[in-house]
């Protein structure tokens, strides 16, 4: 029985023509230190400048504005901690919202808990979709950071960026500062870069966060844009490397293998969208017949790749091993699979009760998607829920999920 | 963190071959459609969908011997809430029914003893399972008079606001609430913090079918 992928927004299999351009730069002709004053060293570095060149072409950035990372979670902690740091003498409040990746809530948790910041969190609608008008009355003239991702990992919900971007330039405005002055606008771009458009300046993005394992590309790699004449103050110092902003040798097959990733993913981007949207679409109105379920999420504003839906009366984790038996392999937000005993912050997060967080199940689908494998989710699952359901003493009434 | 791999390391399975097989073939459990044909004289109920575990177990007690003739569970829970539920039933009904003393004494060990291990972070599902147990055992000492040794169980809070405790539900509908509209008449349950309706309401009709038998 072949196996089924569904959980590409954890990560993504490596894109055989990126692992084509890698292995140039793994092996001996190409392997040098950037920094070095010899040819292998110039080779290298060249190698480097061409990849940040290409990331800055599909952020309509300059190259200087991209900084190389390990991933999301390292430039998610460099934008929060990095501006917190580089910034604290003009204020200390910054402004994200309750459903955020925990790269993001953790480092405001403990810029919260052990230096003085104060983080207010807005809640999301019902959609998990961040308001304007919520922003606009949190901001303050101490506000340093409002932090909006871009789409969300488990709901695949897509925030309103440009919007939010014009709500926090405005306010700067009237404040009488410049550009590079608080407050600034960063946004988690990591399950968006392979679907959606990545043009920062459209947008009016201040940071932006992208992450190459989730486009296809190698792991231990990824971006933090950071628009020119932002401070930062660095985490990891050492050599000068990336600006002074992230000490440490280049990860050049990394950085090679990332941009050729994200160049294809969004030069792909439309045929892939529209494929995907037609496989989700249908697999949703379909899981759907099933008795007691419901979408989390928004229907039309979400990933093409993202299907979220909680079966009520059942557990999530009891669902995924199921189908990991049948050969698909799927994830949930919920408590037992990622290791704590709490339900998924993002349910939680968009109004629902404990309850539907629990029987949460996520299936991210991806390039290598077909038709027929979302045929055999649709054959599987149904017996899957209602044996599951013959063995659980829970009967809540559907009222509660709407 | 050892956590518990299957031996041969072939599939990436977290569990014990003998937790796979309980999870995938449960023994023992309630089927919808059995419900109301199995004879019982002792009812438990321990947990709730919205802490991630709850479970309901169904025992048939030999009032001469007091052995455990036959069970029936059901659990909404992870693989190894699930699992360890099964092998509590096998366990206690095994060689013509284990007796209530020795039930009593069951621990979550002994559960986890027998599914050859749960991972580190899978064992508090297994407590449950005891709980249950002690629960429904509880129920069979009250409905035989014999009310010494009921062992006492905690009560466990549901309407965080108003401070009101499964025993508050269970007590207003042994005094004739039996529906969410007349248990709120009672308590006030749910009017501070609406969240918790959903376990009420789960609650109502666990009580109703055990002091009514509806």
């Amino acid at each position: 029985m072949s196996k089924i992928y569904l959980d590409h927004a954890a990560t993504t299999y490596l894109d055989p023509r990126v692992f084509e351009v890698m292995k140039s730069h793994m092996l001996e002709d190409d392997f040098g230190n950037p920094s070095s004053f010899h040819s292998a060293g110039k080779h290298a570095k060249e190698a480097v400048d061409e990849a940040r060149a290409k990331v800055a072409r599909i952020l309509n950035c300059r190259s200087i504005e991209i900084i190389f990372t390990s991933g999301g979670t390292e430039s998610n902690n460099l934008a929060i901690l990095g501006l917190y740091s580089a910034h604290k003498d003009r204020g200390n409040h910054l402004i994200s919202n309750t459903i955020e990746h925990h790269s993001v809530l953790h480092p405001l948790e403990y810029l919260e808990k052990k230096q003085g910041a104060r983080v207010t969190l807005l809640d999301v609608d019902k959609y998990g979709q961040v308001q304007v008008d919520k922003i606009l009355s949190a901001l303050t003239p101490e506000t340093l950071l409002v932090s909006v991702m871009y789409a969300n990992n488990e709901i695949g919900t897509i925030n309103h960026l440009h919007e939010i971007a014009k709500t926090i330039h405005d306010f700067r405005q009237g404040l009488g500062r410049k550009q590079s002055e608080p407050p600034f606008f960063h946004t988690d771009a990591c399950q968006a870069a392979g679907a959606l458009d990545l043009d920062v300046k459209k947008l009016g993005i201040d940071l932006m966060t992208i992450n190459s394992a989730k486009i296809y590309g190698p792991k231990g790699v990824g971006a933090l844009y950071v628009k020119g004449g932002i401070k930062l103050q660095p985490l990891i110092f050492g050599g000068g490397q990336e600006s002074g902003l992230r000490g440490g040798t280049e990860n050049i097959p990394g950085v090679v293998g990332f941009s050729t990733a994200l160049e294809l993913a969004q030069a792909e981007k439309n045929d892939e969208n529209m494929r995907l949207c037609a496989l989700r679409d249908y697999a949703v109105r379909e899981l759907l017949k099933i008795p007691k379920s419901r979408l989390n999420g928004h229907p039309i504003e979400r990933l093409p790749n993202n299907i979220n839906i909680s079966f009520l009366d059942i557990e999530g984790e009891a669902m995924i091993l199921y189908l990991d038996a049948d050969g698909i392999y799927t994830s949930t937000g919920s408590a037992c699979t990622s290791g704590s005993l709490d339900p998924s912050h993002v349910i939680l997060g968009i109004g629902l009760p404990y309850e539907a967080a629990h029987g949460s199940l996520r299936l991210s689908l991806g390039r290598k998607t077909t038709r027929d494998d979302i045929d055999r989710v649709l054959q599987a699952l149904p017996g899957i829920v209602e044996k599951l359901r013959s063995i659980s003493p829970v009967r809540v009434e559907m009222k509660h999920y709407r | 963190m050892p956590d518990v791999v299957s031996h041969n390391r072939k599939e990436s399975w977290f569990y014990t071959d003998i937790v796979k097989d309980h999870f995938f073939n449960p023994r023992k459990f309630m089927h919808t459609d059995d419900e109301g044909n199995f004879q019982y004289n002792a009812l438990g109920l321990v947990g709730s969908p919205a802490c991630g575990d709850a479970m309901k177990i169904w025992l048939q007690i030999d009032l001469a011997t007091e052995q455990i003739g036959d069970c029936r569970w059901q659990t909404f829970g992870c693989a190894s809430a699930i699992a360890s539920t099964s092998m509590l039933a096998e366990m206690i009904t095994e060689n013509g029914g284990m007796k209530l003393d020795n039930a009593l004494k069951l621990r979550p060990q002994d559960i986890m003893e027998r599914l050859g291990g749960l991972p580190n972070r899978k064992i508090h599902c297994s407590v449950l399972g005891d709980k249950a147990l002690l629960s429904a055992i509880n129920d069979y000492f009250r409905r035989t008079n014999q009310l010494d040794r009921v062992k006492v169980e905690g009560a466990r809070l549901i309407d965080k606001v108003l401070k009101i405790t499964d025993h508050d539900i269970e007590e207003a509908v042994l005094d004739g609430a039996d529906t969410l509209e007349k248990v709120q008449a009672k308590t006030k349950v749910g009017t501070g913090d609406r969240s918790c309706l959903p376990e009420v309401e789960q609650l109502i009709r666990f009580y109703k079918e055990k002091y009514f038998g509806v």
